[in-house]
């Protein structure tokens, strides 16, 4: 009874990063119809950034409590430079094609942002974790937990509720909508379609950017974070099925307790246990849990 | 009677570069292998189905050479065979899953896979040597011990051999009925099904038929190495196969083999100038598939058509 609070609690804080990491990547497939194999890349330099600004900070002796805002400064960051830039240049140049092509174009620029990554940041790997620290740790039952990874569960629901909010309820949300639901028939009602793709392509960078930086005080970064980080965000997208957000969030939670429980009973394993249950779910339901099942082409 | 002529020549090239200049051996000689790889994966992008996950079953022969050759076998032709047979019945079972499946979904659902055993090979250390990999030591050919540098003679000889048996083979396939359903399915699946033509086997076929060919491949790379790792496995291995059926162009067979060798000795040159490789290729990659559709072997294939 004593090992569920913790693994409950590790179980919610590990599904909170890796929800973050794939619900981007999830909202860009919905709106775009873009499998972007790039997407870790995004967490990755995201995390680069965040690392680098709260080095900075540490090392100037600056106010620490700078890295908070720091953690989300440099998100959005990350997603007002690269989110605009690569939609209008690469990714709207695939609309339309098939998927292959879409594919090979994302690992194209998946490529260049590694190696991007590794002229600007090194091949060392950055640690900082200051705003752990910071928030210190509270005892539940006399055993402690960081109030950190509290506050990043705390953060994942409001993404959650805050990504629904947006898009049942505000204006930019209706129009991701009638574009989700019918591209050609929003275009001749006047929405400005290329828009709203910059707008929702950069909220997913800025989601696994966000990610990538709030993984910095627990994990650090490292070379090979975009490419491990791509594989789990496809597994969490793809368990939920593509394009839904609750999907991303549920999916977040069993890999994270597969993961969990594998790390408890069998730690040998717990690298194959997200595959595993990705397999799984995709052979009983290839379309996710939450997909719907599209039309065959004839 | 041109392409022939163009074809012996091209071969006959490739077995005279090692001896202008040896250190061509090696980088040659996992050319070819990964060739085959793309091959395979060349195969099913035909059918329009594409696969991330065809690194696994490149590792899945490496390592069946290491793991015959570390349970006393030592037979180079043997060794290759049995590999080769495990790679491809591995693709049966995976394919008999997985051919049902298109899109995005094939493409991810062998993601998976691959995922799985680049995982598996990493973590069961008491079998697959975890991280470190196993080593695969230099075999003997038709029974007789031969030293290091010799057996690489044989290997390179003998990938070249396979290359071009292989790929005639292959090509033959491709112009046969179930080569030509292939494009069928990618352009109309539901019409081929009412014509009476079995989707499922047609892909079934392609699918172990592309595993074996990444089999050949993994089996000549972990001899040319002498170690297996699970890198051989993991999801951006997989993309660079891909990438290399792409830059050759799924049209014809030469292809694959045309681009894994491009892009080895460009590797190799770049090596001397630059470590940004991944930058190069990535945007070489997004520059082919921009403006050379037809990738590499478009290319040569095109100039040929204005000779005429």
């Amino acid at each position: 009874m004593n090992a569920i609070i913790p693994l409950a609690l590790d179980t919610l804080s590990s599904a909170a990063l890796i929800f973050f990491a794939a619900v981007g990547l999830t909202l860009v497939f919905n709106v775009l119809r873009v499998l972007n194999v790039a997407h870790g890349s995004f967490y990755s330099i995201g995390a680069y950034v965040a690392a680098s600004l709260c080095l900075f900070i540490v090392s100037r002796q600056l106010n620490p409590y700078l890295s908070f805002v720091v953690l989300l400064f440099s998100a959005v960051l990350v997603a007002v430079i690269l989110g605009p830039l690569i939609e209008s240049t690469l990714i709207r140049w695939t609309y339309g094609k098939s998927e292959a092509v879409q594919i090979l174009i994302t690992f194209g620029l998946f490529l260049i942002l590694e190696d991007v990554q590794r002229i600007v940041f090194g091949v060392q790997s950055l640690y900082e974790d200051a705003p752990m620290r910071l928030m210190g740790s509270t005892a539940i039952g006399g055993i402690v937990y960081l109030n950190y990874q509290i506050a990043l569960i705390a953060m994942a629901v409001l993404v959650v509720i805050g990504l629904r909010l947006l898009i049942k309820h505000t204006r930019y949300g209706r129009l991701i909508t009638a574009v989700v639901f019918d591209r050609e028939m929003a275009q001749s009602i006047g929405i400005d379609t290329n828009r709203i793709f910059i707008l929702a392509f950069s909220l997913g960078v800025f989601l696994a950017a966000l990610g990538g930086a709030l993984a910095v005080p627990t994990s650090g970064v490292a070379p090979g974070l975009g490419a491990d980080t791509m594989v789990l965000a496809f597994a969490v997208a793809a368990i939920g099925g593509l394009g839904q957000i609750e999907g991303a969030a549920l999916a977040a939670l069993i890999v994270a307790l597969a993961r969990v429980l594998a790390i408890y009973f069998a730690p040998s394993l717990d690298a194959v246990a997200p595959y595993a249950a990705m397999l799984i779910v995709l052979l009983v339901r290839p379309y996710g849990l939450f997909g719907s099942v599209t039309a065959r082409r004839i | 009677m041109i392409r022939t002529l163009v074809f012996v020549l091209a071969v006959l090239a490739l077995v005279i570069a090692p001896t202008v200049a040896p250190w061509l051996e090696f980088v040659l000689t996992i050319a070819i292998a990964k060739g085959f790889a793309a091959l395979g994966v060349a195969i099913l992008l035909r059918a329009g189905l594409i696969s991330i996950g065809h690194a696994m079953f490149f590792a899945i022969s490496a390592y069946g050479v290491a793991f015959f050759a570390g349970s006393g076998i030592s037979d180079f032709g043997i060794l290759l065979v049995l590999s080769v047979v495990v790679a491809g019945m591995a693709g049966a079972v995976v394919g008999a899953f997985l051919v049902r499946y298109r899109a995005i979904f094939f493409a991810m659902l062998n993601l998976a896979v691959s995922m799985v055993f680049y995982a598996l090979f990493a973590k069961l250390y008491g079998i697959t040597g975890g991280t470190d990999g196993m080593p695969v030591p230099v075999p003997h050919v038709f029974g007789l011990a031969l030293s290091e540098p010799a057996f690489k003679n044989v290997l390179f000889y003998g990938s070249v051999a396979l290359m071009v048996l292989v790929g005639f083979l292959v090509h033959r396939y491709l112009d046969s009925p179930l080569g030509h359903a292939l494009s069928a399915v990618h352009t109309n699946e539901v019409r081929l099904e009412y014509l009476g033509v079995p989707v499922w086997a047609v892909l079934l076929v392609a699918y172990v038929l592309s595993a074996m060919l990444a089999g050949i491949g993994g089996a000549i790379s972990a001899f040319a190495i002498g170690r297996v790792v699970p890198d051989f496995a993991f999801w951006t291995a997989s993309g660079h196969l891909v990438l290399v059926a792409v830059f050759g162009g799924i049209g014809g067979v030469p292809g694959a083999f045309i681009g894994a060798l491009f892009l080895e000795l460009l590797h190799t040159k770049a090596a001397a100038y630059t470590d940004a490789w991944n930058l190069i290729v990535g945007a070489t990659l997004i520059a082919v598939i921009m403006f050379l559709p037809k990738g590499l072997y478009g290319l040569f294939s095109r100039s040929e058509v204005s000779a005429q």
